[in-house]
């Protein structure tokens, strides 16, 4: 059955708490992973599988579904809590997380078998092409379904990425929603000192992209400026959603060092205080 | 012995090209991805007749290659051509995560493939394509040795093959000499020639170098087996291994690294099953350069002559065991 839209924003925030919770939860037992992109996307994650995607848990290959593309493989975390919440597979799998012989790879890979992948990713910069590729099928063949795609800010340093929107409004993709975790933040520190991202929205205007920015933990600002895309003829839209890294957990948040880094079993508990407080 | 006769010079691209268009007409969801250079790497056919399925994306491989990958996520069977040198190191981590990691049928032309592709130079001879596409998981990598087969090759891609499949051709004109009725089966090596005193394997343009060098030994009472391995994987290893048990010994020859190639593939199945004296005809680590075909053919020892040298030198290595 297709999965019901929530549209009450106090519900969507109590989901986006849950999912925060299970991916805390999963990292601390991983003993590994990425925790800062997985809790500065929650929110938007929260918004798309329970308010925007037309998608089937029970149906995970429903030919009419939105597809959604995650390209910065590294935040499956909050990928596969999503899912689980969702109904794609029973949550207590969230435990085998990174461990042999698991559905749930350190970065998504499909041939082990998780419902509701879309795509094996985790090298950088590859997504939005396969997006591409995506909705100019949608396009031929005059689909209604739609293609979201995620990105990381630090991954618009990869070149192919602008080959990929250049594309993409060359083929005047309105079918495709690339949303980037603007968080200001990489691996070596922030992504402005490391390599300048600026003018970010310009860049994009420049390649033909029509441009919304959108708070990315404000459910309903994020609903709105997807609905808004979902209008624009004839080119593709690019959300810029300022977030930040780590957020939900106040001693970890916008600090580069929680990129790839899991909470231990003991910082567990703790984090654990601090979001139910958020 | 039947000897294959040479029906008339064509390029293998223009194989690629005519059988694109059969895979074309055969299934509506083949869509053809270009790179800017369709003419030269033998879309121009199918862009002409399908151009409602036809998109040029520009100077830009590694999107191509994402959006194969989108495409092949959503039903259709992109084919993507471009130079062998660009499809296997330009794009090399988008076909492995995004096309080969999924698992996704994709079909890749590489075009210019060999020391035959002539003045060009170094840059555009593709010479290490066969290494890098056969170490990707999942990825099936066909080395056709003419025009007829070619054609032949690229419907056997979509028919026959379920994920990445790489099919590798070159520019020269040269001797077009098998038959359509031979079938194609992928991973199903062909003996052209029957012998029992040594094996060449030859794969691509050489194949028909490498039955001119047993024709030429024939006459000097050597019987050569000459096995025609268009698939390079997964590779005929039942071939190899009864090639290695009734003759003893193994040439391979390619236009292509020794290093990696169709040279390395046999090796390792040789060394498997049952070890016997090896010789190798390829490019011995170094790059290309400008020149005509038949001038860099001959400065790398890459034609029937050298086959013939190197016949007879592992016919004396054999005997000293």
């Amino acid at each position: 059955m297709i999965l019901k839209k929530i549209t009450s924003t106090e519900q969507l925030r109590r989901i986006s708490k849950e999912i925060r919770k299970s991916v805390l939860i999963s990292l601390a037992e991983a003993g590994s992973g990425h925790t800062g992109g997985s809790f500065g996307l929650a929110d938007i994650f929260t918004t798309l599988y329970f308010n925007i995607l037309n998608h089937d848990p029970d149906n995970p290959d429903w030919e009419d579904r939105d597809r959604l593309i995650l390209s910065i493989g590294h935040v499956a975390p909050v990928h596969y809590a999503s899912l689980a919440i969702a109904g794609y597979f029973p949550k207590e799998e969230l435990l085998t997380l990174r461990k042999l012989g698991s559905r749930l790879q350190g970065h998504p890979g499909r041939e082990h078998g998780l419902p509701g992948l879309e795509l094996s990713a985790g090298s950088l910069g590859q997504g939005l092409s396969v997006a591409v590729g995506m909705a100019l099928a949608g396009k031929m063949d005059n689909k209604k379904w739609r293609v979201y795609s995620i990105h990381g800010d630090g991954e618009l340093q990869e070149g192919s990425i602008w080959e990929a929107a250049m594309s993409a409004s060359n083929f005047k993709l309105n079918n495709l929603t690339s949303i980037i975790d603007r968080n200001d933040l990489q691996i070596d520190g922030k992504t402005s000192d490391v390599m300048q991202l600026e003018p970010l929205a310009d860049k994009w205007k420049s390649f033909g992209w029509n441009v919304l920015e959108c708070n990315g933990h404000d459910h309903s600002d994020i609903i709105e400026k997807i609905n808004q895309a979902k209008k624009v003829k004839g080119k593709p839209t690019v959300i810029i959603a300022k977030t930040i890294m780590g957020k939900g957990v106040k001693s970890i948040e916008d600090n580069h060092l929680w990129h790839g880094k899991a909470p231990s079993k003991e910082q567990l508990k703790d984090f654990l205080i601090q979001l139910e407080n958020d | 012995m039947k000897e294959f006769k040479n029906k008339g010079d064509k390029s293998t691209k223009e194989g690629f090209g005519e059988g694109v268009v059969v895979i074309g007409e055969m299934n509506p969801n083949v869509i053809g991805l270009g790179a800017d250079i369709t003419a030269s790497v033998g879309m121009n056919l199918f862009a002409e007749k399908f151009p409602e399925r036809f998109f040029s994306l520009g100077i830009a491989e590694q999107n191509c290659i994402g959006v194969a990958a989108g495409l092949a996520l959503s039903e259709k069977t992109p084919v993507f051509s471009t130079y062998g040198v660009f499809a296997a190191l330009r794009t090399t981590d988008q076909l492995r995560i995004s096309v080969c990691y999924n698992n996704l049928h994709v079909i890749i032309g590489g075009a210019h493939a060999g020391i035959s592709v002539g003045p060009d130079g170094a840059t555009h001879q593709a010479l290490e394509d066969i290494a890098v596409m056969r170490v990707l998981p999942n990825m099936t990598v066909l080395s056709p040795c003419d025009a007829t087969q070619t054609k032949l090759a690229v419907i056997a891609a979509l028919e026959q093959v379920k994920g990445p499949v790489y099919i590798r051709f070159g520019r020269a004109p040269v001797p077009d000499f098998t038959f359509p009725e031979m079938e194609f089966k992928v991973g199903k090596s062909q003996l052209l020639c029957n012998g029992n005193d040594l094996t060449i394997i030859a794969t691509g343009h050489l194949v028909w170098d490498a039955l001119q060098a047993a024709y030429t030994l024939n006459e000097q009472g050597i019987k050569a087996r000459v096995i025609n391995m268009h698939t390079i994987k997964p590779i005929d290893e039942q071939a190899i291994i009864k090639a290695s048990e009734q003759t003893g010994a193994i040439i391979t020859a390619e236009e292509h690294q020794i290093y990696g190639g169709l040279g390395g593939a046999v090796a390792e199945v040789v060394a498997k099953n049952i070890p016997v004296p090896m010789e190798f005809i390829g490019m011995d680590d170094s790059f290309g350069e400008s020149g005509k075909p038949e001038e860099l053919l001959n400065k790398y020892k890459m034609t029937s002559e050298y086959i013939i040298e190197k016949a007879k030198k592992i016919i004396k290595r054999k005997l000293t065991i």
